[in-house]
């Protein structure tokens, strides 16, 4: 018995002493000054851009291996999360990983995927307030900071200016309510009461008018404080939202009757131009107004330069009209996996491709969305635009937000989208419970997370 | 009283068998490591591809298991929220029977009819059956794509047509929830070359004398095709039955690129527009994709499979069972 102790006692010896760095393990300081000696690292790192972007991307790693000469970068495109989760619970992950899927941070932080940043933080000395304070809601979960924002989107309203000329308005609306007196103005219909040109469309599902964005318009919450209960059913903001979809479609699009509407509207959106392409609705003026992403002014600089539009923060419940500026924001993140092969070396990556002014700025006037440090926002480099600047500043609102991470990914989005699909055409009639219904799919997914 | 039976005492058909000498042990085994080392590749494979992976998903479907963490054993719990908790799993349900109901059907008499017409020509036949069944040549998402732009409502030629034919509110298709899943029994109609082709085979096999003997007779042409023609195919309808329920329960690739190219989605918000509009478009297995691999609920997943698994045998057996009273084999064999 005792032989069979020691032989095992060795082997656990040995397998500690062969465990690479990374996983649970303190991190090491890396010594970065000049005189130091350093053997020659490969990094990798994964992510999701491809084509165009992937290259612009590729290119920041120049400036991260003059600073660190001995750390050379690889760089793989095309990666999405099931690939690196994969390669993470396999024990082959990269040293850095990049994700779109915001709505995964929870997943990531709780389970560990990605590791908790906040030792390296702390060892480090990092600087977090270097990031709008909104940023650290969309990359931590459960007091984990598992991730870093590299770039971010920001929501708000395109309008077409010619139209709001025509139609005899000077500002774009900043409450809901002028927000459908406008629409209102600006919509045209057929002679078969088709409708020709809608003012705005808040249909969820089209284009970027989405169940994260409504509720961000309302400051709806998702959760209770500890995001063990659903807030969809409690929360009477949610409630205000669907009456005012409800409301707006009977008044522009239904004569006053919401039916009407609602089957006009959905014929309407069925026609829409692809999103991304030269068909979209803003750009054969199917629309004057539209909710969109920032990434859109480059879009339509390339897609349509000659269009005559401008951009600002979405209109608010009228209650709510002394936080208008605010809106939703969140975009890629980027992090270290559990089992990261090089942590020192992919600490120093990560800070790098957050902070680094140069960087970020390079990637805002390349694929044009909004950087993520202070400095960067500030920086001249920064190729700016009226339109641009728009969102440039409903990041640096201290309202704007993502909504809140949970444990049970996008599936409260899908619960909510659901009701919401029957709510929008008429099918569900009864708010409340549909309501009380989504609330409680929540509940139930949030406890098969927790199990 | 015990009975010893000596080698001498065989009689009849083992008589023989029973007088050939036994081989060596030595060269049996030899025999049998031989057969044992060709058949290898397959039994690996099987092993290592198909049980293995099996026998995990079924563990995994008893855990919680994201892919994140290492599994946790939870009892039967996947299976009851999926049953009394998971709407989304009636509604997938629901909807994949309902392009198993209507599509499948559509596609088998469609298939015949296709296949008939196909046997009229005298001359350029083969031309006629290269070009129809061209299209099940066509990758399915590309297929799904192109549907998706000729039924658009906006500026798609389906509807302009049905428009200049006075029709004032034509189907929104797949951007409307009542007629979405018509365009995808829509799409696999345009993709039936491979029951036709099979059915065709079928047709050409019928017997010329039996449709003699039926002209004989006076048979209508009506009653050729009851009596006759649809007898001597009703393998091929079995055949054509039992792949087309296997292959609806797995419906993804079109539904998915329908759904997503519809509402203008990318991979990347795939997931709270999946099956859209209003979850018409959700079917079992993009549900089954969407918890695995996009909410990383992989023990869930698993356990959508096995059900998957389990219904979609039960309805094969079903079929199967009914077959003997419907399915004529010209030799008198069949499923038993």
């Amino acid at each position: 018995m005792r032989r069979w102790v020691g032989v095992l006692a060795t082997f656990a010896l040995l397998a500690a002493a062969c465990t690479t760095g990374g996983g649970d393990d303190a991190p090491s300081v890396i010594d970065t000054g000049g005189d130091a000696s350093h053997e020659p690292v490969v990094l990798e790192i994964w992510g999701a851009w491809t084509g165009r972007e992937l290259e612009q991307f590729n290119k920041i790693f120049d400036g991260f291996t003059e600073q660190y000469p001995w750390i050379t970068v690889e760089s793989k495109g095309g990666v999405g999360d099931p690939k690196i989760l994969a390669a993470i619970n396999s024990g082959t992950a990269p040293d850095v990983v990049l994700s779109f899927t915001l709505d995964s941070v929870g997943q990531f932080c709780e389970s560990g995927a990605w590791q908790d940043l906040n030792p390296y933080i702390e060892q480090s000395d990092f600087d977090v307030s270097q990031f709008p304070p909104s940023v650290e809601a969309y990359t931590s979960f459960a007091d984990s900071r598992c991730a870093f924002p590299f770039l971010t989107d920001a929501y708000g309203l395109y309008y077409n200016t010619d139209m709001f000329d025509e139609a005899g308005i000077s500002e774009p609306p900043t409450t809901l309510t002028e927000l459908q007196e406008d629409a209102k103005k600006l919509t045209e219909f057929n002679g078969d009461g088709s409708i020709k040109r809608a003012g705005f469309v808040p249909w969820l599902g089209y284009y970027e008018f989405s169940i994260p964005n409504l509720a961000n318009i309302f400051g709806a919450t998702w959760y209770n404080d500890d995001v063990t209960e659903s807030a969809v059913a409690t929360d009477p903001l949610w409630k205000a939202a669907f009456e005012w979809q409800h409301e707006f479609i009977a008044d522009v699009y239904g004569d006053g009757d919401f039916q009407t509407g609602a089957d006009r509207l959905e014929r309407f959106v069925a026609g829409a131009g692809d999103e991304f392409s030269t068909a979209h609705d803003m750009y054969t003026e199917r629309i004057a107004m539209n909710l969109d992403g920032e990434w859109r002014t480059a879009f339509i600089a390339d897609e349509e330069p000659n269009l005559p539009y401008s951009t600002a923060p979405f209109p608010l419940p009228d209650d709510q009209a002394d936080e208008y500026g605010r809106g939703q924001i969140g975009g890629t993140i980027i992090g270290m996996p559990k089992g990261s092969p090089h942590p020192a070396e992919a600490w120093l990556l990560l800070q790098f491709m957050a902070t680094d002014t140069d960087t970020l700025v390079y990637m805002a006037n390349n694929v044009r969305n909004v950087p993520t440090t202070l400095e960067a926002l500030e920086s001249p480099d920064l190729d700016v635009t009226p339109q641009f600047q728009t969102f440039l500043d409903i990041f640096e609102d201290p309202n704007s937000h993502y909504k809140e991470p949970s444990a049970i990914g996008a599936s409260d989005q899908n619960i909510v989208q659901a009701f919401a699909s029957r709510w929008e055409v008429g099918k569900q009639t009864d708010l409340d419970a549909g309501l009380a219904d989504a609330a409680q799919q929540i509940d139930d997914q949030l406890a098969q997370a927790a199990i | 009283m015990a009975t010893t039976v000596t080698t001498a005492q065989h009689v009849g058909p083992f008589a023989e068998a029973a007088a050939v000498p036994r081989r060596p042990r030595r060269r049996n085994i030899g025999r049998g490591l031989t057969v044992l080392l060709f058949m290898a590749p397959w039994i690996l494979g099987f092993l290592g591809l198909v049980l293995y992976p099996m026998l995990s998903s079924l563990y995994f479907s008893f855990t919680k298991y994201s892919l994140l963490e290492d599994p946790i054993w939870i009892g039967t719990q996947n299976y009851s929220f999926m049953f009394t908790k998971d709407p989304f799993f009636w509604l997938a349900f629901r909807n994949t029977v309902w392009i198993i109901l209507v599509g499948v059907p559509l596609r088998v008499m469609f298939g015949i009819f296709t296949a008939w017409l196909l046997t009229l020509p005298r001359a350029g036949s083969k031309t006629y059956r290269t070009l129809y069944f061209l299209p099940t040549m066509a990758p399915p998402a590309a297929a799904a794509l192109a549907f998706v732009l000729i039924f658009n409502p906006g500026f798609g030629p389906i509807n302009q047509i049905l428009q200049s034919f006075g029709m004032k509110n034509p189907p929104l298709w797949f951007y409307g929830p009542n007629s979405s899943k018509w365009g995808l029994a829509i799409l696999g109609l345009w993709g039936v070359g491979d029951a036709m082709i099979i059915f065709l085979a079928g047709l050409l096999d019928v017997p010329r004398h039996l449709y003699e003997a039926a002209d004989i007779e006076g048979a209508t042409g009506r009653q050729k095709f009851r009596f006759v023609t649809l007898p001597m195919i009703s393998p091929v309808i079995f055949f054509s039955l039992v792949i087309g329920v296997i292959y609806g329960f797995q419906l993804f690739t079109q539904a998915y690129v329908a759904s997503l190219a519809a509402t203008g989605s990318t991979v990347n918000d795939a997931a709270s527009n999946l099956g859209a509009p209003q979850g018409s478009l959700l079917f079992y297995s993009i549900y089954l994709f969407q918890q695995g691999f996009q909410d990383f609920r992989m023990g869930y997943a698993s356990a959508l499979a096995w059900i998957l698994f389990l219904i979609t045998m039960l309805c094969t057996l079903v079929i199967i069972r009914g077959s003997r009273r419907w399915v004529h084999y010209q030799g008198g064999g069949g499923f038993r």
